[in-house]
Parts: structure tokens; C-alpha cells; sequence
């Protein structure tokens, strides 16, 4: 694999210092201003003081305001009840659509997120940078590194858009097969707006204009071991990129700092695996040696850094059949992606904080 | 002059309904309503002449009433009465065979439609989310209906061929339902408590009776002004219902059970002829089925009258309210609702937001 010899870590890049620079202004003690939680997450990649210290007092900052208002206010609250009941009604009496992929958009926005979002500003304490770059309307596939043994990464990618998107955008993920055959994880996954990763599924999900996420190092990178994380694997065969192309949507880079360290794969049982059917049986310091204990994440830091679009829109319609011209721009998303993660993974202090 | 339709298939209500219908069209000046044991329900005007779709006698039908138009509609899941599914496959498949056989022969004959089912697509977690009309299914249905849905299909592509000057065009119908026809899906919604399985929610989709009639007659005459009426096209209502959206709105509870212990007792009713509950039913109610109805509506131009959703709750009308009404279930909620502050206040922790 033919990596980049030469990393301009310190390249200024106008995406790279656009979003360096507003953190070392709020550093000056503006910060309390920033109530809002897109600024406040912002602001946390400071290098000289600990993220996860910045984060418990915005909480607890947060907190209180909300609390007088909720009691003073007895409207809110009720107003919130009546929402309640007027939800489980909804859902008790199937009275509720869902579209054709089975993404059913309420339970995703009023449960399934309430579910993560947790382990998404408390466990992980997700820091999203470049949110910008992902367009308000019209399809675009944002293409990430993928790692971790377990594919939270890509929950969590899901999280950040819903949360921090302006425009509330929706992130439609492409899974593999393996999630569609597995009980009770197909029907959630397809609740949640993923779906297969084929070209007919993606190329009609863009042609609705939604946001796709893609992850094209597949299983080689979510099951690769720890010694070699962060190195990006193959990125298949590039079909993400003939289909962007068919469609004419831009692909946004997206690189995930964090989520390799959640579970580090010191090993592979590879004969459990295939009894199992699965592509991999990770075994790590603590799985499966201390049974479901064993299986609770690391409590890392995360970055997520959305890069820069890479139109695809100026090509002619033949170009989507074109050998090189997919390798050329598989290989661009890639080095773009890589080159983020080690600037990443610089900027970044510790593993944990 | 007016045409001669030959239509087959009569004896069930779907087919003596199209019969009674198609004789009310201006263009058309004969019916001839075939089917191998004679009709329960009245054909209004039509000839109806009993034979065998198994037997040769068909060709000799079709010479005498020198039908321009064949509606072959005798592609059935179920046995009309006790017939076992060996006799089932030979109606399908030998009959479809005779009946080509007779049209090839036959110097009149113009027009040819044939009742599929999306059935041919199989149901399986590997396939795409919605399916196109040329899209290859990645595992192709092993036996049952399916299997004779996919070897008719395979029949009428070989006629096509031998006879280009005969419009052919295949209607791929979803799920049927409406307040008349039996199958083996309506069957399994008038079960007092739906079996589903567990951690599996499948995709369905609709279409109604009525749909199915309007779309039959619109194949069967001249295409409209700039449509086209020749090909294979997928029937579908608009929309997708969950299985577990189909429960609660019929108010039939379900039990979830492993997909083994399904599997072991379908094997077990069918063994004892209670229900047709075949392995593709199964498999449909386990990883369900979207097919995509642009062709319909741009190539065909068909627009359904009734939605999924319609079509599903016209059908719950007609089958008398379930264990749990869904009116029921909102009047609980209802009167939780009404329960004073304290009472309601813990519920809708997770649902509100």
C-alpha cells in the first residue's frame, strides 16, 4: 500500500486553521458566552487546557437555567407531556410513517438519538470539527475512516450530524450485509435509516438528495489490530466514487480520531470467527476475559473533522466507468482523510482527554 | 370490431371480478372466462368454457374463439379448495406452458398479460432496499411460488421472443390485498395473534384489489398516448408498512419467536394443512420486500388509487377489530393523558424530548 511518505503536518491549510483559530480566541474566557452547545464543542480541542474539564462545567452551566424555567413554567412541562402521550399514541396505534428503506424518523429523532447521545457527549465527549462542510441541501456522500471492533464510530458520525448540522440534516449510513442478517440489529438499523451498502441503495438514496455515509475500508478497518491503527486500509474498489459521480454529489472526507482505541484488537480468534459466521472475533485486554464487562468501550476522546467537499459534479457521465479516473480520485478521498487523521492525532493530547 | 379477451383463472374472485369489469369496456365485444372448475360467483356476460389449463385443449379454445387478447391470470400461491401444492405447480407452470404453447400456434392473438408477483425477487438480507424491475436477485427463491413465479416469467421471455408481434406485458404485483381476494398473507393477518420473528421488522407493501383490476384492464387494452403497456412492470401501492405497524393498527398482538422455531413450525402447520404457511411467506415476513413502481407510473402510466397504507386499513375494516383495537389503545393513552400532572409525569421521560 502505497502510503504518503511526506505528512505536511504543519501545512496551513485555510479548512485546518479556519477551524483552529476560534478556539484559541474563546480561549481568553469567552467561553461562558458560548452556551450553545455547537460553539462549546468547538471549543474544546484547546491545547492548553483539558477538554474533558471544559465539558462538566458547560453541563452543570446548562443545567440550571433549565431547571427554574421547567418549575416556573409548568406550561413547558406539560406541553412536553402532552407531547409524550401524544407520541407513545402515535407509535401504540402504528399511526406513524416510515419510508421505503424502513427509516422511521421519528423513533430515530425522539428515542434512538436520546439513546446516544449520551455515550455521545458523556462517554465519548465528541468534538466536532468542519461542520460546515457538509452542504444544508441536496445529496453528498461523506466518506470516513472506520475502526474500533464494533462500528460505533459510524453512530456516533450519525449523532454529529443530527446534532450539529444547522439544518438538522439526517445521515443515511451504508452498512454491511452482516448487520442486515443479524437479529434485532437489521431492524434497528434500518429504523435508523441505514441500509446496505450497494451501489443501487446508494445511488438511490443520493438521488433523493439525502446525505450518505459510507465507510469503504469495511471490515478490513473496523477489524484490523491495534498496532496498526490509524493507517487507513483499501478502500475497495472505489464504487463509492462511481457513485457519487453518477449522481453528481460532492464527497466529503471525514476522518475519526478516537474510536481506534476503543476496543484495542490485540488479537483475532479467527477459528471462533468463521464458526461464528463472523469476520473477525476480536479478543482485547479485557474481551473476552471478563465476559460482558469486558465488552464496555474505552472511555476515549473523539474528533470528528469533516474536510472539504471534493466536487464531483464538473465530470462528464462516462466518467463514472473510467478506471483511472476512479483510482485518482479514490486515492485523493483517501490521502485527504489520512492526512487529517495524523494532523489529528497531533493536535490531540492524550487518548483519553 | 371488437376484441375477443381470453381470460383464465376465473374461478377465484379476483378473475370473475376483472371478467365483470372488462366486459363493461366499450372496445371490448367478447369475454371468455376459462378455468378449470367452474365459477362460484356469477361472470355477468362472459362464455365461460371449463378446461384444464394442463390439458392441450386450450390451444383448440383459443383456434375456435379466436381471442386477440389473453389475460392469463391463473398464477396462483393457493389451491382454490383442496388441492395440494404439487397440483398448484402444474396449474402454474404446465399450464402457463400450454397456454404459450397455444398462443404461439394461435394467428390472432396480439396482446398478452400475465399475473406475476414481486415474489420473483426472493427475500433475502443481502439484496438491495427497493428493488427495480432488472434487478438480479441475489439469491433466487428454491421452490414454492416463487420458484413458479420465476420459471412462468422465464416462459413468457421465451415467447416474447418466438413472438415479437405479440405485446407481452408482465405485472409483477405485490402483496394483494382488499376486502375479497384470499392469500396466503390475508390468511396470516386474520390470525387471532400474528407469530413474527424475532428481532426481524419487516418492509411490506401493498396493493389493492381494486388497483389490480384498474391495472389489468389498462395492460389489456391499446396503450395510452405516450405510455406503454408491453414489458414487466412491479405493482405496488405508494408507501411501506412495518410488520409491527401492520399488527397495531390491525390490533392483533404479535408473539416474536426465533427464526428457527418459525421455520420448525410452519413446517409443522403445513404438515398439517391448517395453512399455506411456505418457506418464501417466511421469508417475507422475516426480511420483507420494497420494489420500486417508477416504471409503473412513468412507462406504464398506472397511479394506484390506493396508498399501502389505504389499502391496509381497508382491508382491516373488512376483518373485524382484533384483540387490541388501536381505538382501544389510544383511549388508554388518552386517559392517562387525563390523569392528573403527578400520575402522567414519569411516562414520557424517553419519548419527549
Amino acid at each position: 500500500m502505497a502510503d504518503a511518505k511526506v505528512i505536511p503536518f504543519d501545512d496551513d491549510r485555510s479548512r485546518g486553521s479556519a477551524v483552529q483559530r476560534p478556539p484559541r480566541r474563546r480561549s481568553a474566557g469567552s467561553r461562558r458566552k458560548g452556551t450553545e452547545s455547537s460553539l462549546v464543542r468547538e471549543v474544546q480541542p484547546l491545547p492548553s487546557r483539558p477538554p474533558a474539564q471544559d465539558d462538566v462545567p458547560v453541563t452543570g452551566e446548562e443545567q440550571p437555567p433549565e431547571q427554574p424555567r421547567d418549575e416556573s413554567d409548568h406550561g413547558g412541562l406539560e406541553r412536553r407531556i402532552a407531547g409524550g402521550l401524544a407520541f407513545l399514541r402515535r407509535r401504540l396505534t402504528g399511526d406513524y410513517d416510515i419510508d421505503d428503506f424502513g427509516y422511521d424518523e421519528e423513533l430515530t429523532d425522539q428515542v434512538l438519538m436520546s439513546l446516544l447521545r449520551p455515550v455521545y457527549e458523556k462517554y465519548f465527549r465528541v468534538e466536532v470539527k468542519g461542520i460546515e462542510n457538509i452542504p444544508s441541501d441536496g445529496g453528498a456522500l461523506i466518506v470516513a475512516n472506520h475502526s474500533g471492533t464494533l462500528p460505533m464510530d459510524g453512530l456516533m458520525m450519525q449523532v454529529a450530524v443530527h446534532d450539529q448540522h444547522p439544518d438538522g440534516r439526517h445521515l443515511r449510513l451504508l452498512a454491511a450485509d452482516l448487520v442486515f442478517m443479524l437479529p434485532v440489529v437489521n431492524e434497528l438499523a434500518r429504523k435508523l435509516g441505514h441500509t446496505l451498502a450497494c451501489a443501487e441503495d446508494a445511488e438511490r438514496l443520493l438521488a433523493q438528495g439525502e446525505l450518505v455515509g459510507v465507510m469503504p475500508e469495511g471490515f478490513k478497518g473496523i477489524g484490523k489490530p491495534f498496532s496498526e491503527r490509524y493507517k487507513l486500509q483499501r478502500f475497495g474498489r472505489g464504487g463509492f466514487v462511481s457513485t457519487a459521480l453518477r449522481q453528481g454529489a460532492p464527497i466529503i472526507p471525514c476522518s475519526i480520531v478516537g474510536a481506534e482505541e476503543i476496543y484495542p484488537m490485540i488479537g483475532n480468534a479467527k477459528t471462533l470467527a468463521r464458526v461464528l459466521g463472523f469476520p473477525y472475533f476480536p479478543l482485547t485486554p479485557t474481551f473476552p476475559w471478563l465476559g460482558p464487562l469486558g465488552a464496555i468501550p474505552l472511555p476515549t476522546k473523539w474528533t470528528i473533522q469533516f474536510g472539504e467537499p471534493i466536487p464531483t459534479d464538473g465530470f462528464p457521465p462516462e466518467a463514472a466507468e473510467d478506471p483511472m479516473l476512479m483510482f485518482n480520485l479514490t486515492d485523493q478521498v483517501r490521502e485527504q482523510i489520512q492526512h487529517t487523521l495524523y494532523k489529528l492525532l497531533v493536535q490531540r493530547r492524550s487518548v483519553f482527554f | 370490431m371488437g376484441k375477443v379477451v381470453l381470460v383464465t383463472g376465473v374461478a377465484r374472485q379476483l378473475g370473475g371480478r376483472f371478467v365483470r369489469r372488462i366486459q363493461r369496456d366499450p372496445q371490448v365485444e367478447r369475454v371468455i372466462a376459462v378455468d378449470a372448475v367452474p365459477p362460484e360467483h356469477h361472470l355477468g356476460g362472459a362464455d365461460f368454457i371449463q378446461a384444464d389449463l394442463r390439458q392441450p385443449t386450450i390451444a383448440r379454445v383459443l383456434a375456435e374463439t379466436a381471442a386477440d387478447t389473453v389475460v392469463h391470470l391463473d398464477v396462483t400461491a393457493t389451491a382454490l379448495g383442496s388441492g395440494s401444492r404439487t397440483s398448484v405447480k402444474e396449474t402454474n407452470v404446465i399450464g402457463t406452458m400450454q397456454l404459450l404453447g397455444a398462443c404461439q400456434k394461435s394467428p390472432n392473438v396480439k396482446r398478452l398479460v400475465v399475473k406475476s408477483s414481486t415474489n420473483v425477487y426472493g427475500s433475502a438480507p443481502r439484496d438491495p432496499a427497493v428493488f427495480t424491475e432488472t434487478t438480479p436477485p441475489k439469491s433466487l427463491p428454491s421452490g414454492g411460488f416463487a420458484k413458479d413465479t420465476v420459471e412462468v416469467e422465464g416462459y413468457v421471455r421465451g415467447f416474447a421472443r418466438r413472438r415479437p408481434d405479440v405485446a407481452v406485458c408482465v405485472l409483477r404485483f405485490a402483496n394483494i390485498l382488499g376486502p375479497t381476494v384470499e392469500t396466503p398473507l390475508a390468511s396470516y393477518f386474520s390470525l387471532p395473534v400474528l407469530p413474527t420473528v424475532f428481532g426481524y421488522d419487516p418492509r411490506l407493501q401493498f396493493v389493492h384489489e381494486d388497483d389490480v383490476i384498474e391495472v389489468l384492464r389498462i395492460a389489456s387494452h391499446e396503450p395510452e398516448r405516450g405510455t406503454l403497456n408491453s414489458g414487466t412492470f412491479n405493482i405496488a401501492g405508494d408507501g411501506v408498512l412495518l410488520l409491527s405497524q401492520c399488527s397495531r393498527r390491525l390490533g392483533r398482538p404479535t408473539v416474536p419467536l426465533l427464526l428457527p422455531a418459525v421455520t420448525w413450525a410452519g413446517s409443522l402447520v403445513r404438515t398439517l394443512g391448517m395453512t399455506d404457511f411456505s418457506p418464501e411467506q417466511i421469508r417475507l415476513l422475516t426480511h420483507g420486500r420494497v420494489v420500486s413502481t417508477t416504471q409503473m407510473r412513468e412507462t406504464l402510466g398506472f397511479r394506484p388509487k390506493h396508498t399501502t397504507a389505504e389499502t391496509f386499513a381497508d382491508f382491516a375494516r373488512n376483518r373485524g377489530p382484533g384483540l387490541l383495537p388501536p381505538e382501544t389503545v389510544a383511549g388508554a393513552v388518552d386517559r392517562i393523558a387525563a390523569l392528573p400532572l403527578a400520575g402522567g409525569g414519569n411516562l414520557p421521560t424517553q419519548s419527549a424530548n
